[in-house]
């Protein structure tokens, strides 16, 4: 009986975990104020799913894409998206405010690790 | 005004490769221009309503709106090409032999002119769209100069209405007997691609699963933000760095016309064309 028990306490553990994870969706945040991010390189868990947060703190409309990620959402001026992502292998993924992407402050990166 | 060019180039050129090719693979219907420009109108009409209720839309199905809206467009796109390319399964002939001879016209073909004036309007309405939106952010801001966005946007678009004229004059010098095998067959492309983008938008929406994100990645080889990736991208959907997918709904939609196509071919040889 215990012995067949571990296994399964072991995976009770792992899912409050997982849940956990998914508990404070709003965890992950990016900001874009004056076309740029900030910050500008932000660290997320790889092999979940996670929401990231994008404010845009702009009175103009701005959007956020990433060719790597396969993302393209239009954040209206003062308002903020919900943007779905992962589950992601480890690696860096650059992304831009398109409509500003030649400016240095409006390129940035997701750090999976 | 480099950057602005640069956007609106990008932004306006799939619209103008889908415009171009609806053009040619309608080659012989009578007054096709004319409902080629309602379609643009439309479409630009429609741009500057969504670009204005786009927080609106952003908020639907609880932040998921803007992508369950796109997802509608272009499905909605993908059912018209799938008809005309069905109805050309069957008329294609007829019209090939009216451009030859000029002389009997094809009488039907009113519900076609329809799919020609919605394919197109939803077109420009989802690429203006967002091009409606940056040039409003550049206005309000004035931050780098209106007239320089201006400038640039001008340059944007003309370089897109150049390469879909390029390609529109390219696909008229294909000989008459196999025009229409020639368009059908770009028609079958667009409508695949527009179902992976779709595709695209519900795994980002979180609705579909990515299987395999990317499945493949391309993009040292052929980044898709360079010129050629963008037109490539315009002209037969490649994505530099596919989902598994949006390889799936590509396949999936261009069998599925194929299948259609042979099949409606086949349903009216006897009769010949009605």
């Amino acid at each position: 009986m215990t012995y067949s028990m571990k296994p399964l306490l072991a995976l009770v553990a792992l899912s409050l975990v997982c849940l956990s994870g998914f508990a404070a969706p709003d965890e992950f945040t990016l900001t874009i104020k004056n076309h740029r991010f900030e910050p500008k390189e932000i660290k997320l868990p790889a092999n979940q799913k996670i929401k990231l947060k994008v404010i845009n703190a702009d009175a103009t409309p701005a959007e956020f894409e990433s060719k790597p990620l396969g993302r393209e959402k239009l954040i209206a001026g003062n308002s903020s998206v919900i943007i779905n992502l992962g589950p992601l292998k480890p690696g860096r993924y650059p992304f831009v405010e398109e409509y500003h992407e030649t400016e240095a402050g409006a390129q940035g990166t997701i750090v999976v690790e | 005004m480099f950057a602005a060019a640069l956007i609106v180039f990008r932004e306006s050129l799939e619209a103008s490769l889908i415009i171009s090719i609806m053009m040619a693979a309608t080659r012989g219907i009578p007054q096709r221009g004319r409902w080629v420009g309602a379609g643009v109108l439309l479409g630009l009409v429609g741009a500057a309503v969504v670009a204005s209720s786009m927080g609106a839309i952003a908020n639907w199905a609880d932040g998921m709106g803007q992508e369950l809206f796109n997802v509608t467009i272009l499905l909605t796109a993908v059912g018209m090409l799938a008809w005309h390319n069905i109805w050309m399964a069957v008329h294609g002939r007829e019209l090939a032999q009216q451009i030859k001879s000029t002389v009997r016209e094809v009488n039907q073909g009113s519900r076609e002119r329809s799919v020609i004036l919605l394919v197109i309007a939803l077109a420009v309405l989802r690429e203006g769209s967002e091009t409606v939106l940056f040039l409003y952010g550049v206005a309000t801001s004035g931050d780098s100069g209106l007239r320089d966005t201006l400038a640039g946007g001008g340059l944007g678009l003309g370089c897109g209405a150049l390469v879909a004229g390029l390609l529109y004059a390219g696909l008229l010098r294909i000989p008459v007997g196999k025009f229409f095998a020639a368009t059908g067959l770009l028609v079958l492309l667009l409508a695949a691609s527009m179902a992976s983008q779709a595709a695209r938008l519900l795994i980002q929406a979180d609705l579909l699963p990515s299987l395999g994100a990317p499945l493949w990645d391309t993009s040292a080889w052929l980044a898709q933000d360079t010129a050629a990736g963008t037109i490539l991208h315009g002209l037969v959907g490649y994505d530099a760095q596919p989902a598994g997918m949006q390889v799936l709904a590509y396949g999936l939609v261009l069998v599925g016309i194929a299948i259609g196509m042979r099949w409606a071919a086949t349903q009216n040889q006897p009769k010949r064309a009605r």
